[in-house]
């Protein structure tokens, strides 16, 4: 008896769906996630990885905001914007949302019409999308300077506990890093969509690689990460 | 790219995508130094590893020569004897333990045993090697900047790691420090996504993760963890440089220095312990589980037996990584935490026992009546088992509260974290070197001089090692250049600290033999073949040795059986490739 028993399930067309589905394509061979491209898998990891960076920062955040014996600085005052004699809350930081958000739709559209193949439309939308994004961290820049104006430094503020200005200058600092690199990187694929580089399989600069079309999908998964990011430090820093 | 023509009768399913083209190398430079080859990566960091871990070598001597004979040597001031034990600890631990497995062994030995022809992504993999080279340079230059490197210990814990007037906090050491570890982390990442891609979505034909030999498992169990794990240090890191250098206060409270009030305050020193051990207890078996899925595969192999049990062991992996993500505040006994957290981490701890002495019970099981074949590997993972049994039962001490509050920050701590963490991954480190250099040169390593490594550095370790858990138990404290007139230390523990060092010495030069031994057998090795060992995984089928850049030559193995065909009744010979095929199935191929 020299041969082992095959417990290989034969792969014929269909496989089963739900859990079982999910049993069979991690006992398979060659791909635990079937129909996952090694690009789509390794940006979903690094996601994760990512999460837990976001997750210690806003973790620390917290037990700095929750420990601190010194009161912290109300932030419907500190963030709110003057306009007209009117204090209104929120309001810079309201449009800086709703310019992200919108810019996660962009992005989608852009995914698909890249899947079509519509070369022009993808660059578009996805230049649309930097430009969305650049005029995030445009805003940033600008709610960043009204605080430094007004003493907010990451030793210390007027208002108190100086932990304040500490955690939000790297969070948001931290966030808007990866909106930067996002918008480079947005600007880079687009200029590769218009060429044509994915029609024709032109090989990167870099990592002579095939390119295509994936890595708008890819881009994009970034992009609404970096957004979803955004609306827990939206919920932490401005709503608690 | 590959064409399988469709075979009916083939119990592996067909060819689900095509293969990738290779990148291939057209100047010496892109062949040799920038290289995108996992093989070629492997060897870079290993030997950076290797270089670096042979400087913290040298500081542990460094610091024996001052705990064996204080006061003789003049060079070794209070300070200089802090900035040993932080550099000795942290190169250790991960430039050398975290680098070597990972980087060394996970790029060169995933690929070739999942029987792929590279990362997934190669160029991100060169890149992995060169950030770490650049952490690596940052981490030396501290020995060169002013003030030297920092003394904070390998925990720095602060707020002595950031405030100037200390050891810990003086001149540039500590920024370098934070600094060359942002970077490795960085570095890291970018290799680990590589390890963990490859292994779910790139093995060949017919290798499912339950087929994977156990060193892979290992390494991809330890990768994932540190990708999850290393986020907590990089923002501690993170915070920490920005106390220091811009002023802010996240681990820094109210504190007076030489009288002065700093400008610090309102910080918890408690929250960069929590970051730290979130990363710091996960890194413990970072560098443990490559060891255990190293040490499976050189125990079958060398026994000429299946490993008992490959379900369980893979399991007993898995939940060990898994477990080991809430267990970290048991470094933190005595930091004044709740008690109650204090039991809740007492108790998890403890339940790690369960899988990680199902692991031992199988290794001594796969022994058990197996053709054991006393190679140097073999040993080598035999002293592990020893070692690591030996490390693991202090460590149940050191996880019950009432036990560890007594014993905490002395010699006991250091002897059970060498014993389980530093002496028992090394000499897995050790074994695997001997087991597979013969598939990386062609070369088998000097039998004698490998021998003669063993029994030194085995029995020596013991020797070290052992006596500090008696000293630890009389309440010698860790981290003291001197202990002074100590009313509570009779004269023989002196003598027992004079009689470590010799032991380290001795150690230390044994380590020597190995390296001249490994730049010798290059040369003058014994010719070993293509497969030496008469094993069963991937790596030792490759048509080349050392495997040529694409690893398996036209077309890609398919694999019909799991790693540990040894000794199977029947067969004719005491093992079978993973890449054979079924002999009903290889009869009927063979009549068409
Ligand atoms: C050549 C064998 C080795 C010898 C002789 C040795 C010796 C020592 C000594 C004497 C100390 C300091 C004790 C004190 O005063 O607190 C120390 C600290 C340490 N060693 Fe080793 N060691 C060796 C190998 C290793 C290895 C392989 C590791 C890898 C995990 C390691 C990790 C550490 C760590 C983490 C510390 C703590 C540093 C600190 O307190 O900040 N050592 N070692
Ligand atoms: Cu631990």
């Amino acid at each position: 008896m020299v041969d082992t028993t095959f417990t290989q399930p034969a792969q014929t067309g269909a496989r089963p769906d739900g859990l079982r589905g999910v049993a069979t394509d991690w006992a398979s061979d060659q791909r635990a996630f079937k129909n996952v491209s090694w690009g789509k898998a390794m940006m979903w990891i690094f996601l994760l990885s990512d999460t837990f960076i976001f997750g210690c920062f806003l973790l620390s955040y917290m037990t700095a905001r929750m420990s601190t014996a010194v009161p912290w600085p109300n932030p419907s005052e500190v963030f709110g914007l003057h306009i007209g004699g009117v204090s209104v809350p929120l309001l810079l930081i309201a449009i800086m949302t709703f310019v992200l958000i919108s810019s996660s739709g962009t992005m989608a559209m852009a995914v698909n019409f890249g899947y079509r193949r519509e070369r022009r439309k993808t660059a578009l939308l996805m230049l649309a999308t930097a430009l969305l994004g650049a005029t995030f961290v445009s805003m940033q820049a600008f709610e960043w300077t009204k605080l430094i104006s007004e003493g907010v430094r990451p030793w210390g503020n007027p208002w108190g506990a100086e932990q304040f200005g500490a955690t939000f200058f790297m969070i948001t600092g931290f966030h808007g890093t990866h909106v930067t690199i996002g918008v480079i990187f947005l600007i880079i694929i687009a200029r590769k969509v218009l060429r044509g580089d994915y029609d024709v399989e032109r090989r990167g600069f870099f990592t002579s690689r095939k390119g295509n079309y994936e890595s708008v999908e890819i881009m994009g998964l970034y992009w609404h990460f970096v957004d979803l990011v955004w609306v827990f430090i939206f919920a932490f820093f401005y709503l608690w | 790219m590959v064409d399988v023509t469709p075979d009916a009768a083939s119990p592996v399913p067909p060819a689900e995508v095509a293969e990738v083209e290779l990148y291939h190398p057209h100047s010496w430079w892109t062949k040799y130094v920038f290289s995108q080859d996992a093989k070629v990566i492997a060897i870079q960091y290993s030997a950076t590893a290797l270089g670096i871990g042979f400087v913290a070598l040298v500081l542990s001597w460094l610091i024996r020569l001052q705990l064996g004979f204080p006061g003789t040597f003049d060079f070794i001031t209070p300070e200089a004897y802090y900035q040993f034990i932080t550099m000795h600890g942290m190169i250790m631990v991960i430039y050398l333990l975290t680098a070597l497995f990972l980087g060394g062994f996970g790029n060169y030995l995933i690929p070739l045993m999942v029987g792929a022809r590279d990362m997934v992504f190669p160029y991100v993999n060169m890149l992995s090697y060169w950030i770490y080279l650049l952490a690596v340079l940052v981490l030396v230059s501290s020995f060169f900047a002013p003030g030297g490197p920092t003394g904070a210990g390998w925990t720095l814990y602060p707020p002595q790691a950031i405030m100037t007037g200390t050891p810990g906090g003086q001149d540039w050491g500590i920024v370098l420090m934070l600094s060359s570890l942002i970077l490795f982390v960085i570095g890291f990442t970018m290799g680990g996504l590589n390890y963990v891609v490859t292994v779910l979505q790139g093995r060949t034909r017919g290798m499912t993760l339950m087929r994977l030999p156990l060193t892979v498992w290992g390494i991809f169990t330890a990768t994932v963890m540190a990708l999850l794990a290393f986020p907590a240090l990089f923002v501690a890191c993170v915070m920490m440089l920005l106390d220091r250098v811009l002023g802010t206060s996240f681990f820094m409270p109210a504190i007076i220095e030489m009288g002065e009030q700093l400008q610090h305050g309102g910080g918890s020193p408690i929250l960069f312990q929590h970051l730290f051990w979130f990363f710091g207890h996960p890194e413990v078996y970072i560098v443990a589980l490559p060891a255990f899925g190293i040490v499976s595969d050189l125990i079958s192999t060398h026994a000429r037996k299946n490993i008992f049990g490959y379900r369980m062991m893979v399991w007993a992996i898995v939940v060990i990584g898994a477990l080991s993500f809430v267990v970290w505040a048991h470094h933190m006994y005595v930091s004044g935490m709740h008690p109650y957290f204090g039991f809740f981490f007492a108790t998890t701890t403890l339940i790690i026992a369960i899988p990680t002495a199902i692991k031992v019970y199988n290794w001594v099981l796969t022994l058990w009546r197996g053709d054991i074949h006393l190679t140097v590997p073999m040993l080598f993972a035999l002293a592990f088992i020893v070692t690591f049994v030996n490390g693991g039962l202090t460590g149940l001490f050191l996880g019950n509260v009432v036990v560890d509050v007594p014993l905490s920050d002395t010699m006991f701590v250091v002897a059970h974290f060498h014993m389980v963490m530093g002496v028992a991954p090394i000499i897995v480190i050790f074994g695997a070197i001997y087991h597979w250099y013969p598939k990386i040169t062609g070369r088998m390593l000097n039998e004698a001089m490998g021998q003669f490594h063993f029994w030194v550095t085995f029995l020596g370790a013991y020797l070290i090692f052992f006596p500090m858990h008696y000293l630890g138990l009389m309440g010698v404290p860790r981290r003291y250049n001197e202990l002074g007139d100590m009313a509570l230390l009779s004269e023989s523990a002196h003598q027992l600290n004079a009689f470590i060092s010799i032991m380290a010495f001795i150690v230390g030069f044994a380590q020597l033999v190995f390296l001249f031994n490994l730049i010798w057998s290059i040369r003058h090795g014994r010719e070993a073949g293509g497969n030496p060992w008469r094993a069963t995984t991937l790596e030792w089928q490759t048509p080349q040795t050392p495997p040529a850049h694409g690893n398996f030559g036209k077309e890609l193995p398919v694999v019909y059986r799991w790693a540990y065909d040894y000794s199977v009744p029947g067969a004719k010979e005491d093992f079978i490739p993973q890449n054979e095929p079924p002999s009903a199935y290889a009869a009927s191929r063979g009549a068409v």
